[in-house]
């Protein structure tokens, strides 16, 4: 059955397509494109916008192309003139009660709303509805909600259920009252929400988005008094390009280092630096723990959304959690101490920027468990938006800059560093380097295995003549899946790294927002995880600690991995939050 | 939406035990949340977030996804009802005849809105539509006592009345 081939024709055109296939994917097919609004590939299928409708041989009425699968002989119209016309007043009703703010609107450039409105030609104000003003929620550290441009699509609703398995927000009440938000409409800081930002992500208007950090960076960089030092991490190299208009999979970290010295940073410096420390941290803890009979399987803490979520749903758990912070952290921390003394600078004139592919991260800069005389280490953490954002307001040409390098010393990272940014990457790195503490050597260095965007992965590998068996998860409701493997007692693991963004940070919340026409046809986690592989099998140190950076921070402060000053500044602990 | 909740919740634990056996009930059943709402209901006479909140964690769905269904559907109130329910009906016929002004008259009187309850708990307020009276339009009902060709003049007296 499987393999039965249905012919049909879109628009005339004859297409073969697998039996069961949309509407919407055979006129792909036949190179039409149908519009979407509510539809996202993989995560909201539910036809409820009625912006893909078309005709169809054999149905009454229009149908949804998303959902509608073809038949044999049918013949399908996707541009009549019924057509345009019932997608014309369905956007004009759209229009009846959503903030027409474009101008001010963070989502001016790439709203799928405007988009097809404009397309269509519509009248934004044929249907006048009562003003109906709704509150903003912006009491997170990381997502604003102004539910006065939410259109209901369900696909912020959809992603929180389905991929992230927490189902925070909800769809409430009915009719004109419906609208979205955390139950009994508490904010949403009251809520257990991760901060992953993926709803944000996949909001196709300006309903959600990350709060912006942008004002206190440009006051920064305007105080004299103010040492500005910026630093970005593995994945943002990855995705920052997209904001330009370049190709997904650009590696652009020459140029972004550029970029940001010309918004009038003082020092540009490399996250994969902590990637790498992270994991010289990160693997001795685990060799410890599996020596000393620690508690196990260990789960990297790197992400702050998958941290969160522990706390959140598995307190009990949080032994498992390595007590590594995450690369950002670690950053913030060498900078206010290590770096602040060798420069003679008080901590307090530094202004410490991450730019990271997240939104948790916003909320983990506000950690009072990780702050340090009662100060944070990290001043702002500027998403790869907000720093694209930036760049376009400066008015930095940014495609024509020359490739520029990080400042010393924080310039040199090895590749295990930069695939930090994509699922299975911290897993790989962290084998390179245990591999080689227990063996002496590593021979293998590329872990296929854990390679990929599939949501779990598993395997086991010989290190020390024991055998480890790992398992990597992205999206949090495949983390949901491992964790209640091992309490049922049905799966086995030493060591596992969560994600909690899909992929990885290279699709985190704080990344460039890409429109369902690309996302619902092109493997954008493959093809952003791409630039981070070819960078590390492009660079000659390819296992953390082999870095003359790591060299470096032992050898003048941290004296070695797991040292007192290292947990001092390089380990944390975690608060139990209730669901 | 903000629902007001003036009367706290004081469940009994013998009504708790009776929505641990509804969830137990509905647990491994596919769509068991709009049954054990309903029952839940049954029990406490309303679903306030301590009863969701245990139907959440029972049922091993989201909090949100329980509100989500306990506010699409009006059968379920998220507010407890008084010892004294009265339902104003705001059906076409009573509508026409004027029952918006009875239901104005009674939210005055007993200082709540449509959908809340008195402090005391002794009323609480919700409007419906048609109780198949539109003979008698317009038409407000106080639990089984139905009271028609009302004026929001009387309405005053007849809250008195049961008042004990």
């Amino acid at each position: 059955m499987e393999n039965q081939m249905i012919h049909c024709k879109i628009n005339g055109i004859p297409v073969e397509v697998p039996a069961g296939s949309t509407i919407l994917e055979a006129a792909k097919k036949a190179n039409v494109e149908i519009p979407t609004l509510c539809y996202l590939k993989d995560i909201n299928c539910i036809g409820a916008c009625r912006i893909c409708v078309v005709e169809a041989t054999g149905a009454r009425g229009l149908v949804a192309a998303c959902t509608h699968p073809v038949s044999e002989g049918m013949e399908v119209q996707t541009n009549t003139p019924k057509v345009r016309k019932s997608r014309k007043t369905t956007l004009e009703l759209l229009l009846s009660n959503h903030n027409k703010k474009c101008l001010s609107c963070e989502r001016a450039e790439n709203c799928e709303l405007q988009k097809l409105c404009t397309a269509y030609g519509v009248d934004e104000d044929k249907f006048q509805h009562e003003e109906m003003t709704k509150e903003i929620d912006d009491s997170s550290a990381y997502i604003v909600r102004d539910n006065n441009k939410c259109i209901n699509c369900g696909r912020c609703t959809a992603v929180c259920k389905k991929v992230q398995g927490v189902s925070v927000i909800g769809s409430i009440q009915r009719g004109f009252n419906a609208h979205v938000g955390c139950a009994f409409d508490k904010p949403l800081a009251e809520s257990p929400c991760v901060g992953c930002g993926q709803c944000a992500v996949v909001c196709p208007v300006g309903a959600l988005t990350i709060k912006s950090s942008e004002q206190a960076v440009w006051d920064a960089i305007a105080d004299e008094t103010k040492k500005v030092v910026f630093f970005t991490a593995p994945s943002v190299r990855a995705q920052l390009g997209e904001a330009f208009g370049m190709p997904v999979g650009t590696n652009v970290e020459g140029k972004m280092v550029g970029a940001i010295r010309r918004l009038g940073a003082d020092e540009v410096f490399n996250m994969d630096v902590t990637a790498d420390l992270t994991i010289v941290e990160e693997a001795n803890e685990l060799i410890e723990r599996i020596q000393n009979g620690g508690t196990l399987p260990m789960f990297t803490s790197c992400c702050p959304g998958w941290v969160k979520f522990c706390e959140h749903y598995y307190p009990d758990f949080l032994p498992h959690l390595s007590s590594c912070k995450s690369p950002q952290q670690m950053f913030g921390a060498v900078i206010k101490s290590y770096y602040a003394q060798k420069n003679n600078i008080d901590p307090k004139d530094l202004f410490v920027v991450s730019v990271i592919p997240c939104s948790a991260k916003k909320f983990e800069v506000t950690r009072e468990e990780q702050f340090r005389n009662g100060m944070e280490d990290v001043d702002v953490a500027l998403t790869t938006r907000e720093l694209g954002r930036m760049i376009k307001k400066a008015g930095i040409i940014f495609t024509d800059l020359e490739d520029e390098k990080f400042d010393d010393p924080f310039e040199i990272a090895s590749g295990a560093g930069a695939i930090f940014g994509a699922t299975g990457g911290v897993m790989e790195a962290a084998l390179r380097t245990a591999a080689v503490k227990l063996d002496g050597e590593c021979k293998a260095i590329d872990f296929k295995e854990v390679r990929g965007t599939e949501g779990i992965k598993e395997a086991t590998y010989t290190v020390g003549g024991v055998e480890v068996k790992v398992a990597v998860a992205s999206g949090l409701a495949n983390a949901r899946a491992i964790v209640d493997g091992i309490i049922s007692g049905e799966k086995d693991y030493n060591f596992v790294e969560i994600m909690a963004c899909p992929g990885g940070c290279i699709n985190g919340g704080g990344q460039p927002v890409v429109s369902d026409s690309v996302r619902n046809y092109v493997d954008l986690k493959a093809e952003r995880a791409k630039a981070l592989y070819d960078a590390d099998s492009a660079n000659e140190l390819r296992k953390s600690h082999e870095s003359p950076v790591m060299k470096l921070l032992y050898d003048e402060y941290f004296e070695k991995p797991g040292s007192h000053k290292a947990h001092e500044l390089l380990h944390t602990t975690y608060v139990k939050r209730g669901k | 939406m903000s629902e007001k909740n003036s009367v706290p919740f004081n469940g009994t634990p013998e009504q708790e035990k009776m929505l641990m056996e509804v969830i137990a009930k509905h647990h491994d059943q596919p769509g068991g949340l709009m049954p054990t709402l309903q029952e839940a209901q049954g029990i406490y006479g309303y679903l306030p977030i301590e009863v969701q909140s245990k139907i959440a964690d029972g049922l091993g769905v989201s909090l949100s996804e329980v509100f989500g269904v306990a506010t699409f559907y009006s059968q379920f109130s998220l507010t407890p009802k008084g010892k004294h329910k009265i339902s104003v009906c705001l059906g076409t016929a009573c509508y026409v005849k004027g029952s918006d002004k009875v239901l104005e008259a009674v939210e005055q009187k007993l200082g709540i809105k449509s959908g809340e309850c008195t402090e005391d708990g002794l009323f609480s307020i919700d409007s419906c539509r048609c109780v198949g009276a539109c003979g008698l339009a317009p038409v407000m009902t106080i639990d089984e006592d139905v009271y028609g060709k009302l004026t929001a003049k009387e309405v005053g007296k007849i809250l008195d009345s049961y008042k004990e």
